[in-house]
This record gives structure tokens, C-alpha cells and sequence, in this order.
């Protein structure tokens, strides 16, 4: 018969094999990865400016303006907007106005409104604050963990699982991060078997999706290729998703990369809010404005108005006082 | 396996199988860029820096001439097999490369590498080969209005003119790159078809050129559009003779780029920091800066046959120079812990 995994992906629609059949997918686990070529028609952008951004912006924002910087990302198209974080504020003075943040922002029907929950007590807090998603940060470096949240990868769990358990009481679904997930700037090179075992544990324990930063943005397409494809033999691709830092100017190529291979879900931050708190006066998060460029180009469907996006972006700079770090924003409002 | 296959609904089978074909078919948007993540990488990179050219050309500060062979020498020594190092147009023009001979003649040229020059006509040829250049560089647009804007005649004149310095070339047995401007846009004409990238590149090859760097001359571009334009040029040009020459406007120079190579394209211009902003967009960036390209083809075990590190030793140089912050996110980022 030949090669049948090939065969059978090449006539008919694997996906759905698979879901009656499951016992197919180990056959065609490899050859998935290996011959995936097929961008997704629709990514899904999760932005993360109020929080991932802001969280790493020197200014204290008042929370009118985190408000109504939320406010007007909710009327863009995105589907999904970090709001705010339930860290303790002796960590994370920026994060201090949290229940006021979720209190006061407009939330507009179908759009999602995580927020960070380090532990139980930032999980009640987050619940009684009128939260309806969480999301738990865990790390594929042992030092990262330990330097970042004052314990170990498994003490980490344990707290997650603590967290977890109590969301699915409340039928509220949670998102995982791991972190470090192509560097450490303790650790340097990380295995991707590593990034896959914290990865296969949050999913198994019950996240719906699972976000793999690069942290430092060290990561270029060549790491990200090998990472993605340890994971994906752990997690299904549709529930995996990719925070790409621009520190080294690799986040556009390296996003790439994890569409090619099946990932549908990037993570970004409008205007590129939060520089890298590891190598200073760097670039961090990626700017959602100019990864809707890329993938508007490539044809993908987001939902996402980039205009209104670049609107947006503009406000946040001219409240803090900075320059946008979105080359597309720039090259717009420089254009002859 | 047989018995394998007759567990499967052999209803849904033709069914799925009809759907398949259909969404192939009819599939709404055109989804491009959609190459293997596992493609075959070409193994080594050529790296055509055209920093002391393109980058300074586009630069606001006049550089001194001794500065710009320190740049051209300091980033010989990083191992760059090409570097452009002037032009030889009317300094009426460009008046940054009116000391086009001292620098020709200034700088310490070393083995293996090359130092091509632009010429657009036959005079600056002629002075170009006075000044001792063994390789040049022909200049021609994919966009009508860019041309007549940018050289004051049309896409046909100027090949024209270039076929005299092919000519004058050849006789010199002197090698000629040729570049074709506004592949994926223009600031004039907005979309520009990728057959008339393809014929601009094809008359570009068939005149002699060895190698044709094709420019996304306002950085417009995306992996969508690159595939499409890469397409239609590697149906005239074979690929081995194609280099893409990317600009960072709107942030896809590197995706451009990892496109291109997927698709069989070696060769890369970039400039080094990121020098030459965008005369098109002023205040935005032009250039990929070729220490982003490389720490990308690194990651990629690509080989380059540069050091890194010797060539953040010439960005730092040039921008103290003409004190600028570098454009290259490699170079600004320095883990402090």
C-alpha cells in the first residue's frame, strides 16, 4: 500500500479521522509534523498590552487610562484582551488598581477578558473582582521559576493545580504560559523537551490553551522549529499558541515559523508596549499592529481593525509618553 | 493496512474527499506563504552588505570620507565576502558619494571579497573602472513612475542605457549586478505586478547580469506578497541568480527574508545598524540591519562566514560617527543581568 499515513493525509481530511479514529494519530503524529504545511485561515491575536505591556512600562498608569485603553482595544475586532494581573501589589505595583480595572472596563459580548492569577487567593480575588478567565504563568526554567515566582517548576504546579481545580468548580476556563520557552537569561539554552513537559503538564491538568513565550525574544525560526516540534507531540497544535518577543528583532520571522507549522494563536502587545525587563532600554513584546500587517498580507483573517489598532496605540504612547515600538505605526504616520 | 482502510465509513470518505477538493478549489482568500516550515534551508548565505552605499546614501549627515573607508575596512575584516562600498552617480545628485574615487582608492581591499560600485550610465562606468572597481552595479525599476521619478526616464530607456555599460562591461571582463527597485509596491503606484518584476529581472539577466537583488524598495511587503512576486521572477530567473534586498518599514524585512530562503533564494542584502532610513517615510527605517539577518541565519545553522561580533564592532563605529542610535535590534539589546 505504500506509505499510508502520506496516503491517507493526502486524500482525505486527517483532522477529522482523527477525531472519530483516534487511534490513527499516533500513526500520523510524525508525518503531521513533518509535512505540515498548511497556515491556519484564521489566527487568533490575544492581546496582551494592558498587561504583559504595561505590567513592563517604568510610568505607573492611573487606571483611567488602563480603562480606557481596554475600552477602545474591546472595539478593534479582538477577541481576546489580558486585562490585568491578581499579583500581589508589593510584586507588581503597576498591577495595584486590579479590581478597579475589571470593575470599570466596558466588556463588549464575545470578547475575552483574562487575567493573571498567580495562586488561589489571586484567583478569589480575581472571581469577586467579576473575572471570567484566568491565566497561570508557568516556566520551562527551573532558575526562571525560582528567581521569578520564589519557587520550583513543581512547586508551581502545585499551585496551578490549586487554581485549576477551583476554575472548573466555576466552570472558568484557564490559559497556561510557560515561559523561557526558546532561552532564559539565567539558564541560556533551554531543552525543548523541557518546554514540552510543563506544556504537557498545565494541558493535562485542564488549561484550554497554552501560551510558549520567548522571554528574552532569543529565539529565531531554527529554535522555534525544533521547540514546536517537541511540544507538538504533547499538546494538539489548536490548543497551543506563541508569545514572541522582538528584543532581537526575531519575533515577525519567528511567528512565522509557528504558523507554518499549524499554530493558529499569537500573543501581542498593540503598539509594543513592555520593554524586556532582562536586557534594558530593549524591545519586548511584539506589536500587535505589525503582526496584523504580516498576517493581513499573507491573506489570514483576524477580525482585527488596524487602523482602530493603530489608533489605539497612538493613544497609550501620547498617555505615557513614549514612542510606539510598531514599525508599521510609525511607517503610517510618516508616510508622504 | 487493507483491513485497516475498511474501518473507515467509505460514505464519509467520498464525501470528505469532495469537501477537501472543494475547499482547494474554492478557497475565498488566497492563503500564500504557506511553505513548509521544514523546507530545505539553503546551507550558507551570501551577504551583500550595502551599508557604506545604500545606507549612507540615505543618511542625512555627510560622512567624511575617512570614516567611510574605516567603515568599509572594519567590516572587510568581518568576514563579509561583498560589500558596495560607493556609487558612482553625479555628486549633483548624491552628494554623499561625491568622494566616490577616494574612497575606491582608499580603501584596504581584501582577498576574496568584493567591493561592487553603482554605475547607472556609461560615464560613471568609465570612472568607476579609473578608480580601480572590478564589479558593478545597475540600477533598474519594476514601477514606471518610480523610474521617471528616480532616474528621470522609463523602465525601456533605462535598460537602454544599461545595455551600453553591459557592453563596456563585458569588454572589461567586469562582473554586473543588476537590482530591480519597487518589487512588492511603489511609493508612486501603490501594487506592482509581479510579471513586470519578472520581465524588468528577466531583461536584466538576459543583458548579463549575474545576479539580480530584487528591492522592496518602501518595505511594504509581506510573506504574501514576496511569494507571489518570487514566484513569477523564478519562472524567468533561475534562483540561484536572485537575491532579495528587504526593507524594515513596516517591520517585514526578516519574515521577508526567511520566505525568500525557503523558496531557494542565498542571497541577502542588508545593511549594517540598519543604516539609511526611508526617503519615502521620513523618520521611519529603511534598511534590515544585517546583524538581525544574521543572528537569524545563525539560529538557522545557516552559514555566513561572518563574525558577529566584529560586525556590531562597525555598527557601533558608524553610529558614533554620525551619531545615531543603531537600527539593529541585535545590537541594542544587551542582557544586563
Amino acid at each position: 500500500m505504500g506509505n499510508v499515513p502520506t496516503t491517507v493525509k493526502h486524500c482525505l481530511s486527517y483532522k477529522q479521522i482523527i477525531e472519530e479514529y483516534p487511534w490513527f494519530r499516533s500513526w500520523l503524529q510524525e508525518e503531521k509534523i513533518i509535512t505540515k504545511d498548511d497556515c491556519p485561515e484564521f489566527v487568533k491575536i490575544v492581546e496582551v498590552g494592558p498587561r504583559d505591556g504595561l505590567q513592563n512600562e517604568k510610568e505607573i498608569v492611573p487606571t483611567r487610562v488602563k480603562i480606557q485603553l481596554i475600552d477602545m482595544l474591546s472595539t478593534t475586532g479582538l477577541s481576546v484582551i489580558e486585562a490585568t494581573s491578581f499579583v500581589s501589589s508589593k510584586w507588581v505595583p503597576q498591577m495595584a488598581d486590579h479590581t478597579d480595572v475589571v470593575k470599570g472596563i466596558q466588556r463588549v459580548p464575545q470578547v475575552q477578558y483574562p487575567v493573571l492569577t498567580p495562586n488561589i487567593q489571586g484567583f478569589q480575588d480575581a472571581v469577586a473582582a467579576g473575572a471570567t478567565e484566568v491565566v497561570v504563568f508557568g516556566s520551562a526554567s527551573e532558575t526562571f521559576s525560582r528567581r521569578n515566582i520564589n519557587c520550583s517548576i513543581s512547586e508551581s504546579m502545585l499551585r496551578f493545580e490549586e487554581v485549576i481545580s477551583a476554575a472548573k468548580d466555576r466552570q472558568i476556563p484557564v490559559r497556561g504560559y510557560v515561559s523561557c520557552a526558546l532561552g532564559c537569561p539565567y539558564e541560556g539554552h533551554i531543552e525543548p523537551s523541557q518546554v514540552a513537559e510543563v506544556a504537557k503538564k498545565l494541558y493535562e491538568m485542564g488549561c484550554y490553551e497554552i501560551s510558549l513565550g520567548d522571554t528574552i525574544g532569543v529565539g529565531t525560526p531554527g529554535s522555534m522549529f525544533k521547540m514546536l516540534q517537541k511540544v507538538m507531540k504533547e499538546v494538539p497544535i489548536s490548543a497551543l499558541a506563541v508569545h514572541c518577543h522582538d528584543t532581537y528583532g526575531q519575533a515577525l520571522p519567528n511567528i512565522l515559523t509557528a504558523l507554518q507549522m499549524g499554530v493558529s494563536v499569537v500573543d501581542s502587545a498593540v503598539a509594543g508596549l513592555g520593554g524586556c525587563p532582562y536586557a534594558q532600554g530593549s524591545s519586548g513584546n511584539v506589536s500587535t499592529e505589525d503582526v496584523l500587517y504580516m498576517l493581513h498580507g499573507m491573506g489570514i483573517e483576524t477580525g482585527v481593525n488596524l487602523d482602530k489598532v493603530i489608533e489605539t496605540g497612538d493613544f497609550i504612547c501620547n498617555a505615557l509618553g513614549r514612542r510606539t515600538n510598531s514599525k508599521v505605526a510609525q511607517a503610517r504616520s510618516m508616510a508622504l | 493496512m487493507a483491513a485497516a482502510m475498511r474501518l473507515v465509513n467509505r460514505t464519509t470518505l467520498t464525501l470528505r474527499m469532495g469537501q477537501q477538493y472543494m475547499s482547494f478549489r474554492s478557497a475565498p482568500k488566497e492563503k500564500t506563504a504557506c511553505v513548509k516550515a521544514a523546507h530545505a534551508l539553503p546551507q550558507t548565505v551570501k551577504i551583500v552588505e550595502v551599508g557604506p552605499r545604500d545606507g549612507l546614501q540615505n543618511e542625512k549627515t555627510v560622512v567624511p570620507t575617512e570614516a567611510k573607508i574605516n567603515l568599509i575596512n572594519m567590516l572587510s575584516e568581518s568576514g563579509l565576502p561583498v560589500i558596495e562600498a560607493t556609487s558612482f552617480v553625479s555628486p549633483k545628485w548624491v552628494p554623499q558619494m561625491a568622494d566616490q574615487v577616494e574612497v575606491m582608492k582608499g580603501i584596504s581591499k581584501k582577498p576574496g571579497v568584493s567591493y561592487p560600485v553603482l554605475t547607472p550610465n556609461l560615464k560613471g562606468f568609465q570612472a568607476a573602472l579609473k578608480a580601480g572597481a572590478s564589479e558593478v552595479a545597475i540600477f533598474g525599476a519594476a514601477s514606471e513612475l518610480f523610474s521617471k521619478k528616480n532616474i528621470n526616464c522609463s523602465v525601456e530607456e533605462s535598460l537602454q542605457r544599461f545595455e551600453e555599460v553591459m557592453k563596456a562591461a563585458k569588454e572589461a571582463a567586469v562582473p554586473v549586478r543588476g537590482y530591480v527597485s519597487c518589487v512588492v509596491g511603489c511609493p508612486y503606484e501603490g501594487q506592482v505586478a509581479p510579471e513586470k518584476v519578472a520581465h524588468v529581472a528577466k531583461c536584466l539577466y538576459s543583458m548579463g547580469c549575474y545576479e539580480i537583488s530584487l528591492g522592496d524598495t518602501i518595505g511594504v511587503g509581506t510573506p504574501g506578497s514576496m511569494t507571489k512576486m518570487l514566484e513569477a521572477v523564478t519562472k524567468e530567473v533561475p534562483v540561484s541568480a536572485l537575491a532579495v534586498h528587504c526593507h524594515d518599514t513596516y517591520g517585514q524585512a526578516l519574515a521577508n527574508i526567511l520566505i525568500a530562503l525557503q523558496m531557494g533564494i542565498s542571497v541577502v542584502d542588508s545593511s549594517v545598524a540598519g543604516l539609511g532610513g526611508c526617503p519615502y517615510a521620513h523618520g521611519a527605517s529603511g534598511n534590515v540591519a544585517t546583524e538581525d539577518v544574521v543572528y537569524m541565519l545563525h539560529g538557522l545553522g545557516i552559514e555566513t562566514g561572518v563574525d558577529l561580533a566584529k560586525l556590531m564592532d562597525a555598527g557601533a563605529f558608524i553610529c558614533r560617527t554620525i551619531n545615531r542610535k543603531t537600527s539593529s535590534k541585535v545590537a541594542q539589546a544587551t542582557c544586563k543581568l
